[in-house]
């Protein structure tokens, strides 16, 4: 349910305020997410950072949250327009529990139905200012994949948003493999968020790893990482020239 | 100097709410301005919603009081239909749908406090485009920027309600002396399971910070006070 309040501003083409319907800009934002596939399902990493153009003004947002019952949903971008869409997939899940004919949605539908969402929003030039990430295991069957604003929809063995792709993808090329253990993973996507925390300005230093599995989604509890400072090189860069940085 | 009396009248403002060990206190400075002018030094920006929901307005005057003014509206409706006094949550979210669906057009960031047999005293704060945050303590407005550091030093939890109080007052207090679109008086709202209380804290009962000086009534007071050589550098 949605209310607009009622004015009437006429002509939407030369006037900009009149087109009420049009995302400008985003304002509160979330950086990367950092996901991959592993031995027993998905491994998905997000700092809990909400930031309002430089400053950093959220540190307690949880930007992967749990859908239906085989998936989840990490979202960078605009917080306010990720809110939107978890009201959207809850109506989702709804129906699809009341049929209550003992099927559930899976994450390649919900990853669908996201792709139809932000692809019909891009054409009408009101985008949903998001990249979202879907993991999700059913029936023993991983699976992982991203949408973008611009409706831009694909699956991978890992994904990243953001600064992600710079930083982490490079990293996750290189070093992913099929059936890594739990372990691997976590060891994995904590390196990608570390260097993430190092060269990314709007990360913020508090993080969650999510894992979903054939048996359900866990969020961990959120967490910091231990970062190296002690490289003789950092002690005293600017000996040999002075004034340099 | 061009004052641009035609601006639209925006609160520069500091707003704050602070949950404590039994509720929350809401806080603001007064001033509204129109450009560089100062058009109402004495504004109240913490406005009602319902018996036990507040909420403290900053940005846009008009939208601020025409969003604040609908869900008053759409609670009180929901009151009536739902038996008992509406809970925060639903107040909160009210606000939401209106800052989300019109984040086009409105400019205003709010910080919706209160109390309900529920879940006891809540904040939450929803900045520009509509996002919901809840928080122990939430800041906003121009003043806030001063205020971040001084939160993450002077905050804790469980705080009594006259610590709370004190820490929100001394908060607005420091935005007015660096930031040139707050100032006025410091107002503040408590509320928790007994009720509501409104409190005014004008210019002089706030202590001094850097800079500034005790105010006099006329430099004569301070020559006839002073010694033999009072102009003297």
């Amino acid at each position: 349910m949605t209310f607009t309040i009622p004015i009437d501003n006429g002509d939407s083409v030369k006037n900009a305020e009149a087109d009420s319907q049009r995302t400008l800009y985003p304002y509160v934002t979330g950086t990367s997410i950092v996901a991959i596939k592993y031995k027993d399902g998905v491994l998905m990493a997000s700092d809990m950072g909400g930031s309002y153009g430089s400053t950093l003004r959220y540190k307690n947002i949880e930007r992967m949250k749990a859908i239906g019952k085989h998936s989840l949903l990490g979202a960078s971008g605009e917080i306010s327009d990720f809110q939107e869409i978890l009201r959207y997939l809850d109506e989702l899940v709804l129906n699809d529990n009341m049929w209550d004919d003992g099927n559930s949605l899976g994450p390649k539908e919900v990853h669908n139905y996201l792709t139809r969402v932000m692809y019909n929003r891009r054409n009408k030039f009101n985008p949903l200012w998001n990249t979202l990430v879907l993991g999700g295991v059913k029936k023993g069957e991983s699976y992982l994949g991203m949408v973008s604003m611009i409706g831009v929809s694909f699956e991978d063995n890992h994904v990243a948003t953001g600064f992600g792709n710079h930083l982490a993808r490079p990293i996750l090329r290189d070093e992913w493999h099929a059936d890594l253990s739990f372990e691997e993973g976590v060891k994995l996507l904590e390196k990608c968020m570390r260097v993430l925390l190092y060269r990314d300005r709007s990360a913020i230093n508090k993080l969650q790893i999510a894992k979903i599995t054939e048996e359900g989604v866990t969020v961990s509890q959120p967490y910091s990482l231990k970062t190296f400072w002690e490289f003789q090189a950092f002690h005293n860069p600017t000996a040999g020239a002075q004034g340099s940085w | 100097m061009d004052l641009n009396l035609d601006a639209p009248h925006s609160m520069g403002t500091t707003i704050i709410g602070v949950t404590y060990n039994g509720g929350v206190v809401l806080g603001a400075d007064s001033r509204t301005s129109t450009g560089m002018y100062v058009a109402n030094r004495a504004s109240d920006k913490i406005t009602q919603l319902t018996d036990n929901v507040y909420v403290c307005r900053s940005g846009s005057a008009a939208d601020s009081q025409v969003v604040s003014d609908y869900v008053r509206y759409f609670l009180h409706q929901h009151t009536i239909q739902l038996g008992q006094p509406a809970t925060v949550k639903v107040s909160a979210n009210l606000i939401r749908m209106l800052a989300y669906n019109n984040k086009n057009m409105l400019q205003t960031g709010l910080i919706v406090g209160g109390w309900d047999k529920y879940e006891g005293g809540k904040i939450y704060g929803i900045p520009l485009g509509g996002t919901v945050v809840e928080q122990p303590f939430a800041s906003g407005g121009s003043g806030s920027s001063y205020l971040y550091g001084f939160f993450d030093q002077a905050w804790k939890e469980n705080m009594t309600k006259e610590e709370a109080e004190q820490l929100v007052v001394k908060a607005v207090s420091l935005a007015i002396a660096r930031d040139g679109a707050s100032g006025g008086v410091v107002r503040t709202v408590i509320i928790n399971s007994e009720g509501v209380t409104r409190n005014f804290y004008p210019g002089d009962k706030l202590q001094l910070w850097h800079e500034e000086l005790e105010p006099q009534n006329s430099l004569l007071d301070i020559l006839n006070a002073a010694g033999p050589e009072p102009m003297a550098m």
